[in-house]
Parts: structure tokens; C-alpha cells; sequence
């Protein structure tokens, strides 16, 4: 089980340290990483796994989220299903 | 393997283009809540809904909140509540009320079925029911209201035309207070669906399992922003495109329906394919049709864009989920479409072009504002209009017409939040009393004998 992370703000130092360690905090396994910096804007589209997570996906999203805001981004997270069913016959 | 352009095509539709689930609907049978004593029966029906639906709320948002999609509303439907009163012999008004406190105490903005079906004539406790219609939403604040006068199997039941024209003027008498709130919870109906997840028509047919999930999607604005990458398109190629949109909104619908179904423990029904407007900006289906190339909604060619829009939504999404019912396809909701109350507002959309367009959209007039003057008897008459052309297109229509009493054309009424606002739209003057006074049944279309 998966779930797709998504992050995208103005570049800082220490941006994909902080969102891992947070997952890390979860237990959420960061399987992938895709991020580019385009002129001063930041994105990056995490895959974590989440199948053995300490505590639930909600209290998982809002504290990523809650992290984001802290830190003028826009953080994202959702399970990997929505994706799949939408793009994939 | 997810690509990066599909993880944020879908964070788009959602974010800004308003892409959501309007309803999660459970339906619940009520049919073994039948006692002669009516205590014992809202008794049964209380504590069937509160026991069925008593995690539909928190599983909505659980969901909502695991694939970052809103659900905007979680709903109940019930079997018709003339079906299960009519063994009481008496006023069901008591059923209402349950069914507004069970609404409330699961937590879910409404619940559909205070209904009866007279497609053919009145069985016993179809007309108390009617009659009690104004009374049970007057003093309820969640319970919906629908009743099918027609089919293209049976005709229309010309006298229960006439007695809706009454019952929805009363229903707006009874809430002038509130906007005359009344008359938007009530639907009449030709060729009702049995699983319907929309309010306010919604309610559980006897043909349906004990209870069952059904999901309604959305997504006028994901439609709308699909077709603007394409303005130079000929009309096939945004045929095309809005299969494409439709398809995966409709995926959507179906992963939320199933998981639904999975953790409530109930079956899963049918995803209902609709493209249903909010007044929020961009989520507007007139602006879709505006967007195909209309100056304005309501114009010449309405009804054509209309039903391209129609047809395209329900083959994308046909092939994206298992079962497919409801009333799927594009609402035409006046006053719950910002697009549709400008193009009202400007004279552009009138009450004849919108009759038009019902013969091609998935149901028919919809929260429209008429003159407080307006006799029972022309309400009637615009009842039996639309169910011919339901009756005769083999589809689903029906009217939702709200008289503001007090209230002329070029004022409106206002009841906020996903209701939105309606200026009032002038009507005809002459009289079809004659013709609405006659009663009877309007016999079914010879191609109503396929057998």
C-alpha cells in the first residue's frame, strides 16, 4: 500500500529532509523521488510505502500537511489508488 | 508505474477545477418497518436507518480524506414512504419526522423517500400521502420529497398532475419564511429511477436489495477546463475530449463507491454518471456549453451542445465503472449553476428553451423560480408537459419548480449553499385549466408495446 506525496512551494534548504523525516516519524518507507527546481519553485512527488505505519493515514496527512503550511508549501497526500484508477484501465 | 504529469493532472482536477463526489447515497429498504400501528412502525424505521447508516458519515470522510477527493454529501434514500404507511390509515406526517431525526442523528444534510408512485392511479396511502406532502417539509429540515405521475409504459396520471400543481404551491405558502424553501425539496417525476443517488428525488425502489450503496460523481469544471486547451476543435474532437474527462471522473466514482461499499459491509450499486453544478464559480454546466461556443446559455444551439454534452459524459463513463444507473448525464439546475442563473438573468434562458433542453439532459426543469401568482393549474400543466416529454423520449423527467410567493419577475430567491440563488422566470398567462381539469390518464405512447 502505498500513498503519493506531493510538495510544491518556493525552494528552501533542507525541504525533502524535513518531508522525510516526517514520514520517517510515521514509519512511512520513502520508496521514490522525483523533484525539479524550476527557476526559484520547488516540486517534488514522493512514493511512500504505508503499509506498516504506527498510526493512521489521517493523522499521517495532516501532519505532513500541517508541515507544509509551516513552511509556505503546498504538501499533498494521497493514497496511490486514485491515481491508479483514474490513469490506468 | 504512476507518471508525474498524471499525479498532477488529477491534484489539479481536484484543486482547481473543482473536481469532487457529490454524493455517497445509502439506500435503505423500509419494507419490514410495515405495521398497522404507526408508533410501532417509525419505530422499526428509526432505528433501521440509525443502525444501517450509522458509520456512513465517518467512512465518507475517511475516504475523503485517504484519496484526497471531497465528498461533498452523504446521503439516505428509503423505500416510498406510501408503501410503508399505507398500512397505518392514517397521516404520515409522524414517518417524516423520524426520518428527520434518524437524518440527524447520523449525521447525514438529507434524506429522500417521503414519496409515492402514481404513475397509473392511487393505491391505498398514496393520496394521504400526497396530500400531508406541504405538512411533512414544512416541519422537517432534511426530509426530501418525490412523487412519479407518469411512465412511458403507463402514461401519465393526469390527476395526479393536477394535485401537484396544488401540493407544490402549498409547499411554498407553508415556507415563505424560509425563501419558500419548501417547494426545492419536492420532485415530480415521469419514468422515476429506482437508484438515484441525487436528492431531492432520491428514494429506495422495492426492486433494490435491502440496502445498498450508490455513488453520484461530478466535475462541470474539469469538463469546462478540458475544452479549453481545445478552441479550434471540430465537434467530434470535444465529443472526444469530454469522453476522455468522463471516464476518469467516473473512475473515480467507482474506487469511492467500492471502498465505501467495503467498509460499510453493504453492497454496491451504481454509479451515477451526472455532471452536477454548484453555484461556485467553475463549476458551472451552462459554462461548458458557453465554452463548446455559445455566446450565451439559452441561445439557438443550446439544446444541440446540450446533448452532445449528454451523449459524450455517458460514453466516457460507461465503460470506467461496473454498473451504470441513476439519472446519469448533465443537470440543468436554474438556480444551482452560475451560468445558468446569468443566462436566466439576461433573458437569455427562458422557460420554453429550458422544456427543450430537458428532452436531451438526464432529468428535467430544475430548481426554477416561478411568479408567486402562478396557479396550481399552470404548475400542473408544466408538470404534464414535461412528463410527455419523458414519457414519449423514454427518459427520465421531472419538475422542480419553486413559486416565490410574493415575488414578481426580475426578483429572485436566495437560500445560499449548494441550493444557490433563482431570479423569477416569466411564464404563459393563457389557462390550461380546462385541459389539466379534465383528469384521467394520458394512455402510453404506441412504442411503450415492445413486447
Amino acid at each position: 500500500m502505498k500513498a503519493v506525496v506531493t510538495v510544491i512551494g518556493k525552494d528552501a534548504v533542507g525541504i525533502l529532509a524535513k518531508v522525510s523525516t516526517k514520514c520517517a516519524e510515521y514509519n512511512a518507507n520513502v520508496i521514490e523521488v522525483t523533484q525539479s527546481v524550476m527557476q526559484e519553485m520547488f516540486a517534488m512527488i514522493m512514493m511512500v510505502d504505508i503499509s506498516k505505519l504506527n498510526s493512521d493515514f489521517a493523522a499521517m496527512a495532516e501532519s505532513l500537511e500541517k508541515l507544509g503550511e509551516e513552511n509556505g508549501l503546498k504538501v499533498t497526500v494521497m493514497h496511490e489508488n486514485i491515481f491508479n484508477c483514474m490513469h490506468h484501465i | 508505474m504512476i507518471n508525474v504529469y498524471d499525479i498532477l493532472e488529477t491534484i489539479r482536477m481536484i484543486q482547481d477545477e473543482c473536481l469532487d463526489i457529490r454524493t455517497i447515497t445509502m439506500g435503505i429498504s423500509l419494507l419490514d418497518c410495515i405495521d398497522s400501528d404507526i408508533d410501532v412502525a417509525c419505530k422499526k424505521v428509526y432505528d433501521k436507518i440509525t443502525t444501517k447508516a450509522a458509520h456512513l458519515v465517518q467512512v465518507g470522510e475517511q475516504i475523503e480524506r485517504e484519496y484526497g477527493i471531497p465528498i461533498i454529501n452523504k446521503r439516505i434514500s428509503v423505500t416510498p414512504i406510501a408503501i410503508v404507511s399505507a398500512a397505518c390509515k392514517c397521516s404520515p406526517v409522524k414517518f417524516a419526522k423520524t426520518m428527520d431525526e434518524a437524518a440527524k442523528a447520523v449525521g447525514v444534510n438529507l434524506i429522500g423517500g417521503y414519496s409515492a408512485l402514481v404513475p397509473k392511479g392511487f393505491s391505498a396511502g398514496d393520496i394521504e400521502l400526497i396530500k400531508s406532502i406541504p405538512e411533512a417539509l414544512a416541519c422537517t429540515e432534511r426530509v426530501c420529497s418525490s412523487v412519479n405521475i407518469g411512465s412511458t409504459k403507463t402514461g401519465i396520471n393526469l390527476d395526479a398532475c393536477k394535485m401537484m400543481g396544488q401540493i407544490v404551491r402549498e409547499c411554498a405558502e407553508r415556507t415563505v419564511d424560509n425563501a419558500c424553501f419548501g417547494a426545492a425539496k419536492l420532485v415530480v417525476f415521469c419514468n422515476a429511477v429506482e437508484d438515484n443517488p441525487f436528492m431531492a428525488g432520491a428514494f429506495h425502489g422495492v426492486g433494490e436489495p435491502d440496502c445498498m450503496i450508490n455513488v453520484g460523481v461530478s466535475g462541470p469544471g474539469v469538463v469546462r477546463a478540458a475544452l479549453r486547451k481545445y478552441p479550434d476543435a471540430d465537434i467530434t474532437k470535444i465529443s472526444d475530449v469530454i469522453k476522455e474527462i468522463s471516464y476518469k471522473i467516473t473512475r473515480v466514482g467507482q474506487l469511492v463507491g467500492v471502498t465505501a461499499s467495503e467498509r460499510l459491509g453493504v453492497p454496491f450499486g451504481i454509479v451515477d454518471l451526472s455532471l452536477a453544478p454548484t453555484p461556485a464559480v467553475g463549476d458551472s454546466v451552462a459554462h461548458i456549453l458557453e465554452e463548446i461556443g455559445l455566446e450565451k446559455c439559452g441561445t439557438h444551439g443550446t439544446t444541440a451542445c446540450l446533448a452532445l454534452l449528454n451523449d459524450a459524459v455517458k460514453k466516457g463513463g460507461v465503460m470506467a465503472c461496473s454498473r451504470i444507473g441513476g439519472l446519469s448525464g448533465a443537470f440543468i439546475p436554474v438556480s444551482e449553476d452560475a451560468g445558468m442563473i446569468d443566462a436566466a438573468k439576461s433573458g437569455a434562458l427562458c422557460i420554453e428553451k429550458l422544456e427543450a433542453m430537458t428532452a436531451v439532459c438526464s432529468v428535467g426543469l430544475d430548481m426554477i423560480c416561478i411568479p408567486g401568482d402562478t396557479p396550481a393549474d399552470t404548475i400542473s400543466a408544466i408538470i404534464a408537459d414535461e412528463a410527455a416529454i419523458g414519457m414519449v423520449n423514454s427518459k427520465t423527467t421531472a419538475v422542480r419548480v419553486i413559486p416565490a410567493i410574493g415575488k414578481k419577475v426580475g426578483e429572485e430567491l436566495d437560500w445560499g449553499g449548494l441550493f444557490g440563488c433563482g431570479p423569477v422566470m416569466p411564464l404563459k398567462k393563457e389557462s390550461p385549466s380546462k385541459f389539466i381539469n379534465r383528469g384521467g390518464q394520458i394512455p402510453a405512447p404506441l412504442h411503450s408495446l415492445k413486447n
